[in-house]
């Protein structure tokens, strides 16, 4: 079982978990004014990285609180958790440096 | 509620005695959420330590505040002391925003206590139950199988648990059959 670093409450097991999707996606100021394009491309359009994938992860059954996580989409490592609202560490900052 | 939980199941975990499982006396709780002032401002209405540690819980007598989240905490009562309980907070609150909302009767307390409480529990909960990384006075929201439950050490060989009334019988159940093998 992976063990996930809430940053909140620690390490914890993946059961407690639930994925919400890629993280620091900004929902436009104003949707009114983008056309169907601009709009299909902010609600459906994500990232495929292999790699360091940054996404939003919600500690379901333990805090409630959802936050972000770098995790590299090869080997399923996560490489570093933070608040939501903080920006994306830097690649040296991650677990085992660059991914 | 709880007579009949227990009646209708004569503990085979408690004959076997990995662990007993028994239900505790009714309690009166809430969920308060709110900033940081809030869970002072409440600790102290309560004369109980304020719980700014993640999963750590303050409790003395019957009264205890559990930290759940960062903003949410789970306060616990005398069956007796819900009305008094909710007339202390509303009082050191007024001022505040926040969400006090009780939930004395969606959840029933058990106690697992034994030399091997932390196994039974293990058998269904992912969490590490070893004393260093689980000490006495810690807390927290967690999962026993498929059911949602709050976990709270309360000795080294005693935890309490915090169990929504309809996922009762499916606990008890898990750990009755878990104490058997």
């Amino acid at each position: 079982m992976l063990l996930i670093t809430c940053p909140y409450c620690g390490p914890r097991p993946e059961l407690e978990f639930a994925y919400g999707g890629q993280a620091h996606i900004a929902r436009p100021q104003q949707p009114a004014d983008l056309n169907d394009d601009a709009w299909a491309e902010h609600l459906y359009m994500r990232d495929n990285a292999k790699g360091a994938h940054a996404e939003r992860w919600r500690h379901t059954h333990g805090c409630a609180r959802f936050f972000n996580a770098v995790r590299d989409t090869g080997s399923d490592r996560i490489l570093a958790t933070y608040e939501t609202g903080t920006p994306r560490p830097a690649a040296g900052d991650l677990v085992g440096g660059a991914a | 509620m709880h007579d009949t939980l227990t009646a209708q199941r004569p503990s085979a975990a408690s004959m076997s005695a990995p662990a007993i499982v028994k239900p505790l006396p009714a309690a009166s709780r809430f969920i308060l959420q709110g900033s940081a002032a809030v869970m002072a401002a409440a600790a102290a209405a309560l004369a109980l330590p304020d719980t700014k540690l993640a999963c750590r819980a303050s409790a003395h007598g019957e009264r205890a505040i559990l930290w759940l989240g960062p903003y949410e905490r789970l306060v616990i009562g005398g069956e007796a002391e819900g009305a008094e309980l909710t007339r202390l907070l509303a009082a050191a609150l007024v001022d505040l925003p926040h969400s006090l909302v009780e939930v004395t009767d969606r959840q029933i307390a058990f106690e697992v206590t034994g030399p091997h409480a932390a196994e039974l529990l293990n058998s269904a909960c992912p969490l590490d139950l070893d004393l260093s990384q689980f000490p006495v006075g810690m807390c927290t929201r967690t999962i026993l199988a498929k059911a949602e439950i709050v976990l709270w050490r309360t000795a080294p060989e005693t935890f309490r648990l915090e169990v929504w009334r309809s996922f009762s019988a499916y606990v008890v159940g898990l750990l009755e059959e878990a104490g058997r093998a």
